[in-house]
């Protein structure tokens, strides 16, 4: 919210300077956002009067006025349509100055010679139309310098107001802030009710007294709304950053700003019958002042007439029942609405109005009466007409009631974590008019606190422990260290820290990466065909309108960002939760996964600049699962985002851990990815799984290896050759090595050879040659036997 | 001959000897068992008796001497030997060693990382929770009912399964609460989501830590000593550290925390918009609505809370002026972390 320093100095005779009550606001809790200078410099401008007007002789559309600048007369050419004789209005001598850095030069219109200028709003920096030259409030003296009888030295401060404190949304609540503060009374300014002088009435009748607990209206008849609203109105309304409009409008604006009370003018003739404030009903349609069309139901509180919905309550005018400037007979509104009541409504329908905001946060339910006397007051004095009575329709049960809270001295002293004086808390809660009474003496002391109506924050204890801390000083608290008696961890050997892994793949030379959790549909669908991703419901962009399922979409994108800006070899990897819908309910899983393409090693004089292929990806999951140190199966992955070839699935403990492979080259040609993408996404929970491990034995014995060269079927697994080794021979094979692959020339093609190292050796003694003979047959039967194997 | 001449040829041809082939020609030539020297030696027995034992010495004398001589230029040879071997090995020690080059970690990772270190030196316990949430956890469990004006502070982002992408990590706070009894001593590290634009400052996906402590007589006092501390911590430097007040719908009182700006200390620069501070972390006693939520005895038990963009810390740290870098995962950004 911005406000006026000058407006709220009225208010509270604070001689702080701007800084200082920018710092003592913002360490209140009122932050201080920025502040601004409410107009650039001007020099030589000032008020001066039109004393004549006569029509130019060589043009029609320019008029030459002598002007009183206080000191002499001046000839003046203008152009503006409003120059009037009488007209007090801004005047640029010879030699002035502009806020745009313009100086003002003596100058020759069509054959006049025209001595200064008069000027527009515009021309001034301030709101309003450039189509005249701005005219000055009559009580001003000619020749007073323009920056004082517009008050120019004045600050515009912005502050950032937290949803609790809708107390502090106008000059009134701001004073009374800054008057608590410096211990200073606030002067408002004196409002005394306006007498009806006429006796019309338009009803008044709520059916929804929970959501309006109070309901004013009055009449105000015959007013001009084509007046000008005064210079000094406009201009404060400027500086709270809000656009001068009508007089109707621009009242109850002020009043909104002044006392922090939203009002409402309806143009009496376009309504009929009486006011009645209720619900809406299913089905029911409505056209807002900005001309949107809405439709309401059971859930939004409306000002209706006769003839159906005038008003969104608290929220915005309908279009039907606006001012315009044909206005003559004028309906004020001044109510009170539940916070929640508005807050919903103004959610819903996203209309962020200044009334919405402030009945949202709560308004002081005991302000109607009086803002509307102000209103009424500043209304007739700009538009003239006559007032009627105030009509009120209020439900006591339905208002808010002071809370009576109570603050306990040693409950104070807990949370603070220090003593605060007694008399310091007394004052303090009696500056923020909270009324408080003592019980009991010593560290039994109970403060007994009634809030104002303007609070609707205070509930509770812990309100008030805040209210006294913030005035006291949240800086003024000494520091200390937090003591929390708590037990030892303990040490957890079967979990792989995170960070292990992730120092692993960095290590193994992958950069990482962060991407978004929600994902484009498209990519997503592409990347998991029929994985049912969770969709957005309200995406920031319709790229980011699904929850990823699998980490492949980011990575892929990542990798398409750096191909894009000229990178070759690119390695990434990310850990991140996806998100599943699973039989079960919803699961949410951590996976890590990677995605590399390019050459396998980085260009450099000592390397050959082969790509990556699928065993590098393949080592580099073999590295991760190694940390863990469990056992982990490879089988060939049916995945249709794989290459169907180059492809496997992870095995642990029986159970799909992750796969790896290449992407489908249909998946990298649709992608317009280069070929040979290499990915790998594993399961959290498998690669955080870890082995204890334990010491057995370690034989000193000598060890016998024998070389073996067989030939097998094409289609048997390498891994097959080493498990029924394995099974065979058990305990007294020390190490199985597989050294050798070939196909080709000598083999026949539907076969290869696999060549093995078998590494023999017993705990306790030397194994003779004939042993180990016997052992290698023995193997040599079960390859036999079991995969067709022979020796080459 | 006589023994002076031969030692004197021997000794130059034992210094011209260019290898070791030629070196034990004259081995052989003059100390060989038909050696010029050993002849000499076997000459003895036609000497006079008299003369023969000082004769004998001096033959002896010059063999040792020439034996020594072939061993010291053997050595000598065999060392020139090595030396033009080895220099036939020696490598251009400024090419670069072959190893393949580590990656990176992320500049947020890396900020976690700090951030856990030292609270996990405090005996911290890091939880972590779903990023999926229900209304419950991340918003009336936190004292945040249906209308209240503080979730517009937060722009959620709902999911078509009624569930919500958490605003916060004060979930996790939440549901440790339910799992365990004070005392606690907690921070919760996360992702989180909330409905805004990406610019320089802003992204719809950003990282948070919160921190709880729970237990007996916890109050304000050791709130900013944590805070204090940590900050501190953090930027290795003993900044200015100041507390606003401010609302949080789950904290009672609440506290904004402003840092003197890590950039300029606090004399105002274009980081900190000249104010010299930056505003770095929200925090406050934890309120009673949200312990009595999970059970937890409020007369008894008073806690602190508090929570701060990761994004933000690893910037500020990292120096890095534009927050798109982090999620754009550019090799060029990445790698300067490595």
């Amino acid at each position: 919210m911005k406000f006026s320093e000058q407006w709220l100095k009225e208010w509270v005779p604070t001689t702080l300077p701007t800084a200082e009550l920018c710092d003592q606001l913002t360490n209140a809790g009122l932050e201080v956002d920025g502040t601004e200078r409410v107009a650039g410099d001007l020099s030589g401008i000032v008020v001066a009067r039109i004393t004549a007007v006569d029509a130019h002789p060589n043009a029609s559309r320019l008029s030459v006025c002598e002007v009183d600048d206080g000191i002499e007369r001046a000839t003046v050419v203008c152009g503006a349509p409003n120059v009037a004789p009488g007209l007090l209005s801004a005047f640029a001598r010879v030699g002035a100055v502009l806020p745009d850095g313009t100086v003002i030069g003596r100058s020759e219109l069509r054959g006049v010679v025209s001595h200064g200028m008069l000027l527009s709003s515009e021309e001034l920096g301030l709101e309003g139309n450039a189509d005249g030259i701005v005219e000055m409030d009559a009580d001003l003296e000619c020749g007073t310098d323009l920056a004082v009888a517009l008050g120019f030295d004045d600050t515009v401060i912005d502050i950032d107001l937290t949803p609790n404190r809708g107390d502090a949304l106008s000059i009134r609540g701001l004073a009374r802030e800054v008057g608590v503060l410096n211990g200073m009374a606030v002067n408002a300014p004196p409002i005394e009710p306006v007498a009806a002088t006429t006796d019309a009435v338009f009803g008044v009748e709520v059916a929804n007294p929970s959501g309006c607990p109070r309901y004013l209206g009055r009449v105000i008849e015959g007013v001009d709304i084509s007046r000008p609203t005064p210079l000094w109105m406009r201009e404060r309304l400027r500086r709270c950053g809000l656009r001068p409009i009508d007089p109707a409008v621009d009242v109850t604006n002020y009043v909104l700003l002044e006392l922090g009370q939203p009002m409402h003018a309806f143009d009496l003739d376009q309504l009929s019958g009486g006011i009645v404030v209720r619900s809406g009903r299913a089905g029911e349609w409505m056209t807002l002042l900005d001309g949107r069309q809405i439709e309401v139901d059971e859930s939004v509180l409306l000002i209706t007439d006769a003839d159906g919905p005038v008003a969104i309550a608290g929220v915005m005018g309908g279009d039907r029942s606006s001012v315009g400037t044909d206005t003559c007979n004028v309906f004020l509104e001044c109510a009170y609405f539940s916070p929640p009541t508005v807050a919903r409504t103004s959610r819903r329908f996203d209309l962020n109005t200044d009334a919405a905001y402030r009945y949202a946060r709560g308004v002081d339910h005991e302000l109607q009466a009086e803002a509307m006397e102000r209103a009424t007051r500043l209304l007739v004095d700009i538009a003239g007409g006559r007032p009627g009575r105030v009509v009120e329709a209020s439900s006591a049960e339905d208002l808010p009631k002071p809370r009576e809270v109570a603050l306990r001295k040693s409950r104070l002293d807990l949370l603070v974590g220090e003593e605060i004086p007694v008399g310091e808390v007394e004052e303090i809660l009696t500056r923020l008019e909270l009324s408080p009474t003592t019980i009991g003496e010593g560290d039994d002391r109970v403060w007994t606190t009634t809030t104002p109506s303007h609070r609707f924050d205070i509930a509770r204890e812990e309100d008030l422990v805040e209210e006294v801390l913030r005035i006291h000083g949240y800086d003024a608290v000494d520091s200390r260290t937090p003591i929390v008696p708590l037990p030892l961890g303990r040490a957890t050997v079967s979990e792989l820290l995170d960070a292990r892994i992730k120092d692993l793949l960095v290590d193994l030379g992958y950069n990482e990466a962060i991407t978004y959790s929600f994902i484009d549909p498209t990519i997503a669908d592409l990347l998991d065909p029929g994985g049912k991703p969770l969709g957005v419901v309200n995406p920031v962009s319709s790229e980011h309108a699904v929850m990823r399922t699998t980490l492949l979409p980011g990575l892929v994108t990542a990798l398409r960002n750096n191909l894009s800006r000229q990178a070759r070899r690119v390695r990434l990897f990310e850990t991140g939760q996806c998100f599943r819908e699973e039989p079960g309910g919803l699961a949410q899983v951590t996976l890590c996964g990677g995605i590399v393409v390019g050459p396998r090693e980085q260009e450099g004089w000592a390397f050959d600049r082969d790509g990556v292929d699928f065993f590098d990806i393949k080592g580099d999951v073999e590295r991760v699962f190694a940390l863990g140190g469990l056992e982990v199966g490879y089988v060939k992955a049916v995945d249709p985002v794989l290459h169907p070839g180059q492809s496997a699935v992870v095995v642990v403990d029986g159970e799909a851990a992750g796969r790896f492979g290449r992407l489908h080259p249909e998946i990298e040609a649709v992608l317009e990815l280069p070929g040979g993408v290499f990915v790998f996404e594993l399961e959290g929970d498998a690669v955080h799984a870890r082995r204890r491990r334990r010491h057995g034995s370690v034989s000193r014995q000598p060890s016998v290896r024998r070389d073996l060269a067989l030939v097998v079927d094409r289609d048997v697994p390498a891994s097959r050759v080493e498990s029924v080794v394995r099974e065979r021979l058990t305990q007294i094979l020390a190490e199985f090595t597989l050294f050798d692959v070939y196909g080709g020339e000598g083999i026949d093609s539907n076969e290869k050879s696999i060549a093995i190292g078998l590494t023999f050796q017993h705990p306790s003694r030397t194994l003779t040659d004939t042993e180990v003979t016997q052992y290698v047959d023995d193997a040599l039967l079960a390859l036999k036997t079991r995969l067709g194997a022979r020796l080459r | 001959m006589n023994v002076d001449g031969i030692e004197r040829a021997a000794l130059a041809a034992v210094d011209a000897a260019m290898d070791e082939q030629s070196l034990d020609d004259v081995r052989v030539r003059y100390l060989g068992r038909k050696g010029e020297l050993t002849a000499l030696l076997r000459s003895l027995g036609a000497m006079d008796a008299a003369e023969r034992p000082a004769a004998g010495a001096s033959i002896n004398a010059a063999k040792a001497r020439l034996q020594a001589a072939v061993e010291r230029r053997k050595q000598a040879l065999a060392r020139a030997q090595l030396q033009r071997e080895l220099d036939e090995e020696a490598v251009d020690v400024t090419l670069p060693g072959r190893s393949r080059p580590g990656g990176s970690l992320h500049p947020i990772t890396m900020t976690f990382r700090r951030i856990e270190r030292i609270f996990e030196a405090a005996g911290y316990d890091v939880v972590s929770g779903p990023e999926i949430e229900d209304e419950y956890h991340n918003f009336e469990a936190l004292n945040i009912p249906a209308d209240h004006p503080a979730r517009a502070m937060h722009d959620t982002l709902y999911l078509d399964n009624g569930m919500l992408l958490r605003t916060h990590t004060s979930p996790v706070q939440v549901r440790t609460m339910e799992a365990r009894p004070p005392p606690i001593r907690v921070i919760c590290p996360g992702r989180v989501y909330r409905k805004d634009n990406v610019d320089a400052s802003h992204s719809p996906m950003f990282h948070q830590v919160e921190g709880l402590v729970v237990d007996e007589g916890i109050a304000f006092a050791d709130l900013k000593g944590a805070v204090v501390d940590f900050v501190r911590g953090f930027f290795e430097q003993d900044l200015g550290v100041r507390f606003r007040p401010s609302y949080f719908p789950f904290t009672e009182p609440s506290a904004e925390v402003d840092v003197q700006c890590v950039h300029c200390l606090g004399d105002g620069c274009r980081a900190c918009g000249q104010s010299g501070w930056t505003e770095v972390l929200g925090c406050g006693m934890v309120h009673p609505n949200v312990l009595a939520n999970v059970g937890i005895d409020t007369e008894r038990y008073t806690g602190f809370a508090f929570g701060f963009g990761v994004d933000r810390f690893a910037t500020l740290f990292y120096e890095i002026d534009d927050m798109r870098f982090l999620f754009d995962n550019e090799l060029r950004f990445l790698e300067q972390f490595a």
